[in-house]
């Protein structure tokens, strides 16, 4: 007979505030099988993890029901107290009063109620459990990165200087991200290449990192510590190796209208590229859409030009295959699509921009050589309007609820920067909140105003309309003087919401991390594990968690990399010891459990039975693989026989579980 | 084919030629028109700006009445159009708006069942602007027409489901199919007004004039609109030295079709 001990956390007023503890204690002793149960107001606390060691030695307790928060937050903490009394960590259950109880209830009445059903079926629950033993699995010593902006670099170049080897996955053909596109950094104005492409070389020399350029992940399959990866090396038509990047097949492939993506479209490069001069590795990509050679063999021309010999026009994409000990996630973040914000003609006029393509227009390697000309005539432009959260903080639908976070400063820097190198234009900005909380943010706000003169309104744009004079009317309301504007510019900058890139989905569902409905990374937890998805071994760098700045992302990346780091130092891992187990007795061979198991951890071996009459038999039956294997509880489903089941979360407990909760009482 | 209509009000006194070019016009391409019995007004713009049931009652009983012939409802003036698509659109996901009005329609119960079309959209999705244009006897070769959408015909775009409100091009696409040079000007889709010019006759002025000016501005000759209050506020509250010629893009069609007169 299993001796139980229930104890009801307060939670301070989290959970006694509508949950009446001492009822819940009360009610809960006369379960069977209960020999103690007490409440503290912090069950977690030092104190109050005292209280459970004392009672398991003084009541020589077999099992306890913790009535707390979720599993999530402190089980892992129950566990250790647990064990620190000399019981088995996995005789411990929590009963969630707090997330699943007080904290979505008013009433104290309902919440004391339920709150005593949920102990009661945890203490049925842990009735039928039975101590496990964590085994150990290995760990692989090599990350991998995938995504090579300044978040993926960052953290590849942390990992790298603690001694591990780390792989960056870039599905461009450079690394470097979007951060190579930007001009100037808020708020200290410093160059953005001057500062990244240091650091871009610095990956490219390190030999502990390995750059994947023009690659895609494909498939994920393991778990924390033993990750296998398949990584799609897209065909670049140009032996790596070879290249030494002297340019000379871009200077003369005859193919020269391709939209250069590097400068968002806004003029060409060749079919044979390199996407700037900075670019790592710094090898020629051959764009298969284009090149003459690749769509109907007539040209060569590189080939012919290429003293290295590198151009091979049969290279075909290859699968590489790797084991990791932990991935980090760097996906990044592109502007939206702005298809659905028509009122700012960005599709009808090629004077009204994106902040991006701004940025493009005053780099000195952009379209320009940093220039700042009107697309459409090549003129200098004398009045410039910046139209702040364009598919930000929009709740119409056709946009992002959220705050894109990044716009308000490099509006602010947009706007100062024109201000100081063209005093002769007038630059206005549409604002719905000016938001610059960070390090000397809002210092640099108020110098756009202050110093610079830019013209600040609140009040959003309704529409902008191209005139016949090649002018732009600006129809907007200034909400502080509650007036109707209109506004003659010669360009409209639009501060795009920012989103995470497309490939972030899909990666998502190859890694069983979890995302957020705007596609942003989840994270273990908002506050405490920011930089680790749910999914063990799983970390989180950059953008793709939410949006964020340069210095921002950069934090992250360096948290990330440590958490790796932490990883790949151990060993072992402790595996978690509630994972399924098949009942050879009552397998019948028949393959439903090895169909649904996303891991592989089950095989079928032919054991040989006794039979009546002392004969024998050849089986087929199912075989788990402990160390494989995540108790997910796939296979204690899909199993027809019963023969299938979970340690720690058997079918039974799980029955009684429900029994308890639906008994009347 | 055959159609149930839904002239509306206006269409039977102030704009008249909508209606009459959209019948000869549909007769000659192939389609009946049958006008709803006794249709009741659809309440203008109102009853979307004041959200009561009652008012709207009148619009779910012409879709109900579509729906007893088992045809599809066509519209055509622009405020009508509004209210009949968003009435349809709201009874299927406004659960308090569906209890009351079928509340008032007891027993007879009514839930979004009947397809409403505007005529623009007739011409786009049932006879294609393809099939139209092979059936022009007079195209309006070289005329630069201005569309003019005004407010009600495209939105709110979830209701109404028929265009980008933003840059549409239904209209364009009809000017072209009927021989036509459509002109894209920016204020299009702007506001003439409305009803403002019970109220404030200049304001509707100003608004109406920036439209017309616009137009102007990018080289329209003419404009066509499919609503009588966009007609009236275009060619009435406008100063003499602003007009360009307003007509009901029924009339147009019906020239190009060769049966206006």
């Amino acid at each position: 007979m299993q001796r139980i001990g229930v104890f009801v956390c307060w939670c301070g007023s989290n959970i006694a505030g509508t949950v009446d503890v001492e009822a819940v204690a009360e009610a809960l002793s006369h379960e069977p099988g209960v020999v103690h149960a007490a409440n503290y107001q912090y069950m977690c606390s030092e104190a109050g993890q005292n209280l459970i060691k004392d009672a398991i030695r003084e009541h020589n307790l077999t099992g306890i029901v913790v009535c707390s928060c979720s599993p999530r937050m402190h089980e892992a903490t129950f566990r250790k107290t647990a064990a620190a009394a000399g019981l088995n960590p996995y005789m411990v259950e929590i009963a969630n009063i707090r997330e699943q109880c007080s904290w979505i209830h008013k009433d104290k009445a309902t919440g004391t109620e339920k709150a005593i059903i949920l102990g009661r079926a945890a203490i049925a629950k842990v009735t039928l459990n039975a101590p496990l033993i964590a085994g150990e699995s290995p760990v692989t010593k090599r990350a991998l990165v995938i995504g090579g902006g300044i978040a993926g670099i960052q953290t590849a170049l942390d990992i790298a200087e603690a001694g591990f080897e780390v792989d960056i996955v870039e599905k461009q053909p450079t690394i470097g991200g979007k951060m190579t596109q930007i001009d100037k950094t808020f708020p200290t104005l410093d160059c953005a290449a001057c500062i990244l492409t240091p650091k871009m070389v610095d990956c490219a020399q390190n030999e502990k990192i390995d750059i994947l350029s023009y690659s895609e992940v494909t498939d994920v399959k393991g778990f924390v510590g033993n990750f296998h990866v398949k990584i799609k090396k897209k065909a670049r038509y140009v032996d790596e190796t070879k290249c030494t990047g002297c340019g000379l097949c871009t200077e003369k492939c005859p193919v020269k209208a391709v939209p250069n993506e590097f400068n968002l479209g806004m003029d060409n490069r060749r079919a044979v590229y390199i996407p700037f001069a900075q670019a790592v590795p710094k090898v020629a990509t051959i764009d298969p859409n284009h090149c003459n050679m690749l769509k109907n063999g007539k040209c060569g021309l590189c080939a012919k030009l290429c003293t290295a010999g590198a151009i091979d026009y049969k290279q075909q994409d290859e699968i590489i295959e790797r084991e990791y000990g932990a991935i980090v996630v760097a996906t990044g973040y592109n502007p939206i699509k702005l298809d659905n914000y028509d009122e700012f003609a960005y599709s009808q006029s090629p004077d009204v921009v994106t902040s991006l393509e701004f940025e493009r227009l005053t780099n000195a390697a952009g379209p320009t050589n940093g220039t700042l000309l009107r697309p459409s005539d090549g003129k200098h432009p004398h009045t410039i309007v910046f139209v702040q959260c364009v598919g930000s903080r929009d709740t119409s639908g056709c946009g992002k609820e959220y705050c894109s976070k990044i716009c308000c400063m490099y509006t602010a820097k947009h706007a100062m920067l024109t201000r100081e190198k063209y005093p002769d234009t007038d630059v206005y900005v549409f604002y719905i909140d000016v938001r610059t909380p960070g390090k000397n943010f809002d210092e640099f706000y108020r110098r756009a105003v202050e110093e610079y003169g830019v013209h600040y309104i609140k009040g959003m744009v309704g529409k902008v309309a191209p005139q016949s004079d090649g002018k732009l009317m600006v129809q907007a309301s200034d909400l502080i003087s509650n007036e109707q504007l209109h506004i003659e510019a010669d360009m409209v900058v639009l501060a795009a919401a920012i989103e995470p890139d497309k490939s972030a989905r899909p990666l998502a569902t190859m890694l069983t991390a979890s995302m957020d409905t705007n596609d942003f990374f989840t994270e273990a937890h908002p506050k405490l594990r920011p930089v680790e998805s749910p999914t063990a071994g799983i970390f989180l760098s950059g953008a793709c968690q939410g949006p964020k700045d340069i210095p921002e992302t950069v934090s992250q990346a360096s948290a990330a990399a440590a958490k790796v780091i932490g990883l790949l130092a151990k060993d072992k891992l402790t595996c978690n010891p509630c994972v399924a187990h098949s009942d050879e007795l009552m397998c019948n061979g028949c393959s439903s459990c090895e169909k649904v198991c996303p891991y592989g951890a089950i095989t079928y071996l032919d054991k040989e039975f006794r039979m009546p009459n002392r004969t024998t038999a050849i089986r087929r039956v199912a075989s788990v693989n402990e160390a494989v294997c995540q108790g997910c509880g796939a296979c204690t489903v899909a199993c027809p026989s019963g023969a299938m089941d979970l340690k720690g979360f058997s079918n039974s407990q799980i029955m009684a579980e429900v029994d308890a909760i639906c008994k009347m009482k | 084919m055959i159609f149930s209509y839904y002239p509306g009000c206006t269409l039977k006194n102030k704009a008249q030629d909508l209606d009459r070019y959209a019948r000869r016009s549909a007769e000659a391409l192939g389609i009946t028109l049958s006008e709803l019995d006794e249709w009741q007004c659809c309440g203008g713009a109102y009853p979307m700006a004041a959200n009561e049931t009652g008012v709207r009652l009148s619009s779910v009983r012409a879709l109900m009445a579509a729906r007893e012939r088992g045809q599809a409802l066509v519209t055509l003036c622009s405020a009508c159009h509004n209210v009949i698509k968003q009435t349809n659109y709201d009874i299927v996901r406004d659960a308090t708006f569906s209890e009351r009005a079928n509340n008032y329609m007891a027993p007879e119960e009514y839930h979004g069942e009947t397809q409403v079309y505007h005529y623009l959209e007739l011409l786009r999705d049932v006879v294609g602007f393809e099939e139209l244009s092979k059936k022009v006897k007079n195209p309006l070769t070289g005329k630069k027409v201005g569309a003019y959408y005004g407010c009600l015909l495209l939105r709110p775009s979830k209701a109404l489901q028929m265009d980008n409100p933003e840059n549409p091009k239904i209209m364009e696409d009809f000017l072209r199919a009927i021989g036509a040079e459509p002109v894209v000007y920016p204020y299009r889709n702007e506001c003439c007004g409305g009803y403002v010019t019970l109220e404030d006759r200049a304001l509707a002025a100003k608004k109406s004039g920036n439209v017309l000016a616009s137009a102007a501005d990018t080289g329209a000759e003419l404009l066509v609109t499919a609503c009588p209050l966009c007609l009236y506020n275009l060619t009435k509250t406008t100063s003499a030295d602003q007009k360009l010629p307003v007509l009901y893009f029924t009339e147009l069609l019906a020239e190009a079709l060769g049966v206006k007169d």
